[in-house]
């Protein structure tokens, strides 16, 4: 797509069409489902946040008169190590296993070890109380440098690191090293007048989703399953649990719910495949739902980190090289997102001589999940907060800078590819001619600015489109709907079908219903899925154009589509969608459409944020006072939601930016599991966050989209960071700018 | 334990129902009077998820115990809008896209409600205090502001 084009229904500010039902509270979440003769699951799960499982006695729980089954690892028989598609990428199953149950260890506070069904919560809850666990306690490892340190307590005597050119032979806690380069680095540093370098902590921070983890689960007798639960792919839920039970994917429908939030957290399994063990064993459907304080403990947030940032330019502000650093937890179990954070960094950059290097590394915290373009907020923080030391070092407008050094179509890339079109130069653009750049900054306040860069993915998408005899459809598709998409379904269906959106209903099918769907994540689904729905669409026309052909007696190529109407271009008749669909019966049966694709050629989103603060010099309170989200769209299909994820990603940001972090103390119990403690920002908190849509189309996309949903969670660590340091005349090295910590910097430099 | 018979009015209807001294009133309307409408995020007063009135004061109903709706009045998001269609605070939510997942969206309605009740007028800042206690982390807050804000001002034409 290179031109701009004129759309009917795209671009349009529709009323979403689940929309009803959520404003009314009928809309069914993961933990609203209840089935005749269902029980109620919980979890045991460990004080210690290290320590080998001696034994665990479940006769007394499995006494009780109320409870009907009981699990433990145990009961997933014999689970091996092999690589699935588990949510965002590939997950090993014996570590998935082992930590939806603990098998001999327990490697983090709130890790599960068993579960037990019975006939209220309240009992369930009590029983846990009978389950006997012996433990051997261990020292445990909660950062990423006593981890990566010789001699270390080891987590996992089985892993050695990968990525050097000989495996070691002893046991790490490094799971994998890995570096990307290109160019000359040290010619590059020997070219620059100027070097700015600094060193950097990111703190462990969790999606902080409303809603907790929950699911309904029933095993029947004839080994058919059901699993409802809140996720964000629920065809990767089925591979998970059926792998984890040794069940047919055929066996096991999984219904995806309204989903209360995930930014990624909902992309893994903790509870679903232990609900359905519990349903096989007791014989009765089971529901298990999270409390707040397991969502925290035992979920995944994404990793903490320690990062160092290197950059060196000419004087006239030319980038000559950048250099970074990456320590990330995983959490348990390897596979922290330190690869995209490596991938990402410098990206915003067209620098040739780059690079990074990154650890992976296993520490006694939850293990990590996905949360929103994950991995590149922390590296990417580090790298923007040097470049604006660097532009103040130079004396150079911080945007001014980057304009000179953007990336753009053709910057190499340190993972490969060359850039195609992109749309960084016109989102720094947009923030140096907004209203918020050219104001005043006030008095005592500081001003950051930041840019932020994700790829965005394609991959599999299903979809079909039933027509009914009225001339209206089901748009049906297989990605959870997390913040709107079935409304740009809709728009995209009834662009091309021509006919009003609300023509259209779409749905979010089970797994029986559909082929594969890859989970919602990667900002893939109004891209993909969006594609798949287009093809389907467009294959809905061809259909008709057939049907009206055998009406008419002429070839399908002599009939033209206009405006949701068949014409006859060799005799001028003309029949609508409605009575083409309405006649179907007499030309062959009903019309349906499918789209099964696997989509390529996602667009990468760059954003450039702004933000103003204010601090209380006696309290190191901050106040974000103003606040400016810019982002590349590539087209905006319904641009309120657009708004939306530019918006929300940036309050996340904003958030981690200020006061979310994990705390634990020194036996690696988490201090603040809970809304009060782990503070998300509130309304009371922010401005109004001005939303800037920019729309350079991407050319893979028929109607020029990018995914928006993870960029605007990336430049807020910088933008905020920059911004605190500015108003108190110091440098930000550490996350978040809690009020102690701020306190700390305006007293103590 | 013995269950206690409890009989209040919730939405203006008269219901009755037994419930275990221990169970809180989100309970009840979740698991027992199948009102699933109102959310659980928290269970600890944080997020505001599962907000009601009683006696026409906002509460969270986590922190409310089943019996005391002993001879209440309860005001559930379900009593919100009508067969005629949608409150204002809805239409406007969703005109307003000040949803995204949805979930804290029940909890924000019926928090609104009450606000607009107390105050037909409200500040920009004053909605963003008495809206403090319910988390929103999809949109940021700015719709929801504009919604009820643009609420606000409906009712106020309307009054």
């Amino acid at each position: 797509m290179s031109e701009a084009r004129e759309f009917k229904y795209i671009g349009q500010r529709t009323i979403r069409p689940d929309g009803f039902d959520k404003v009314t509270g009928r809309a069914q979440y993961g933990a609203d489902l209840n089935l005749p003769g269902m029980i109620w699951g919980r979890t045991l799960r460990s004080p210690h946040a290290h320590a080998k499982i001696l034994s665990i006695d479940t006769s007394k729980a499995e006494a009780h008169p109320d409870v009907f089954a009981v699990v433990t690892f145990k009961d997933f028989g014999s689970v091996e190590g092999e690589s699935i598609n588990a949510g965002e990428g590939a997950a090993d199953v014996l570590d998935l296993a082992r930590n939806c149950l603990a098998d001999d260890k327990v490697l983090y506070h709130g890790h599960a070890i068993a579960a037990v069904a019975a006939r209220t919560e309240r009992v369930a809850d009590d029983a846990l109380a009978l389950i006997e666990v012996k433990y051997e306690v261990l020292s445990p490892v909660l950062d990423v440098e006593d981890a990566m340190k010789d001699g270390a307590p080891i987590l996992h005597e089985d892993m050695f690191t990968q990525g050097y050119e000989e495996t070691p032979s002893s046991p790490s806690n490094i799971a994998t090293r890995l570096e990307m380069k290109m160019g000359d680095i040290e010619a590059g540093f020997a070219e620059a007048d100027v070097i700015v370098e600094r060193e950097f902590r990111t703190p462990t921070a969790h999606q902080g989703y409303i809603e907790p983890h929950a699911c309904t689960a029933r095993y029947d007798e004839d080994g058919q399953s059901l699993v409802w639960c809140c996720t964000q792919g629920h065809f990767d839920v089925r591979t998970s649990t059926a792998k984890l039970l040794h069940i047919d994917l055929s066996k096991l429908k999984v219904v995806a719910s309204e989903i209360g939030g995930g930014f990624g957290g909902k992309t893994v399994v903790y509870q679903e495949p232990v609900a359905l063990a519990l349903s096989r064993k007791s014989g009765r459907p089971v529901k298990m739902v999270m409390n707040r304080d397991e969502v925290f403990m035992a979920t995944g947030p994404t990793s903490a980190a320690k990062l160092k940032a290197k950059v060196g330019a000419k004087k006239d502000g030319t980038i000559t090289a950048m250099q970074g650093w990456m320590a990330y937890e995983a959490g348990a179990f390897k596979g922290s997102p330190m690869m995209p954070g490596v991938m990402t960094m410098f990206t915003p950059y067209d620098c040739g001589n780059v690079q990074v290097e990154g650890f992976d590394v296993v520490v006694n915290k939850c293990k990590v999940a996905a949360y929103r373009a994950p991995g590149a907020p922390q590296a990417e923080f580090a790298a923007e907060m040097v470049v604006n030391e660097l532009a103040e070092e130079l004396g150079m407008d911080p945007i001014e800078l980057r304009l000179k050094n953007a990336a753009k179509e053709g910057t190499q890339t340190i993972y490969g590819p060359k850039l195609k079109t992109v749309g960084l130069v016109e989102c720094l653009e947009a923030a140096r001619d907004s209203d918020h750049y050219k104001s005043t900054l006030a008095e005592g306040c500081g001003r950051g600015i930041a840019a932020g860069f994700w790829f965005n993915i394609g991959g599999q998408s299903s979809v079909s489109i039933n027509m009914n005899t009225d001339g209206t459809g089901t748009i049906i598709e297989g990605s959870p709907d997390i913040g709107g998409s079935r409304a740009s379904m809709q728009m995209m269906a009834a662009e091309v079908l021509q006919i009003e959106p609300s023509r259209l209903k779409p749905i979010v099918a089970d797994t029986d219903s559909l082929p594969y769907s890859q989970g919602t994540g990667g900002s893939r689904v109004t891209f993909a899925t969006g594609m798949a729905v287009i093809e389907a669409a467009e294959d809905v026309v061809r259909q008709l154009k057939e049907r009206a052909a055998a009406i008419w007696n002429v070839t399908a190529e002599q009939v033209d589509y206009v405006d949701g109407v068949a014409i006859n271009t060799a005799g001028g008749e003309k029949m609508t969608l409605a009575e083409v669909c309405e006649a179907a019966e007499k030309t062959g049966g009903q019309i349906s459409g499918t789209g099964n694709i696997n989509a390529r050629g996602a667009g990468p989103s760059f954003a450039v944020h702004l933000c103003d603060t204010k601090v209380d010099k006696e309290t190191g309170k901050v106040d974000v006072v103003r606040y400016t989200a810019i982002q590349d769209a590539g087209k905006a299909i319904h641009p309120s939601y657009v708004e939306g994820q530019l918006q929300g990603g940036a309050v996340q940001g904003i958030g981690w930016a200020l006061n979310e972090e994990y705390i634990y103390n020194d036996d690696g119990v988490m201090e603040n599991p809970g809304f009060l403690d782990y503070r998300i920002p509130l309304a009371s908190d922010l401005p109004m966050i001005e939303a800037i849509i920019v729309e350079v189309p991407n050319a893979f996309h028929p109607y020029g989209v990018r995914g928006v949903g993870e960029s605007g969670i990336i430049p807020p660590l910088a933008a905020v960071g920059w911004s605190v340091g500015n108003a108190i005349g110091r440098k930000v090295e550490e996350l978040p700018c809690s009020p102690p910590r701020v306190l700390s910097l305006i007293q103590n430099g | 334990m013995s269950k206690t018979h409890v009989t209040t009015s919730i939405n203006g209807e008269p219901v009755e129902f037994l419930c275990d001294p221990g169970d809180t009133l989100l309970d009840v309307l979740r698991n027992d009077l199948q009102m699933t409408g109102t959310k659980e995020g928290c269970g600890s007063g944080d997020c505001g998820a599962c907000s009601v009135t009683m006696n026409g004061r906002l509460v969270c109903s986590c922190l409310v115990l089943g019996v005391e709706a002993e001879g209440a009045e309860i005001g559930t998001i379900e009593g919100i809008g009508s067969n005629d269609g949608l409150h204002v605070i809805q239409e406007k939510f969703l005109e307003h896209a000040a949803l995204q997942c949805g979930v804290c969206t029940p909890g924000l309605i019926v928090s609104t409600k009450a606000l607009l009740e107390e105050n037909p007028n409200p500040t920009e800042e004053e909605a963003r205090y008495y809206l403090a206690g319910n988390l929103c982390r999809c949109t940021g807050y700015d719709k929801i502001i504009r919604a009820v804000l643009d609420a606000a001002e409906t009712m106020r034409e309307g009054a």
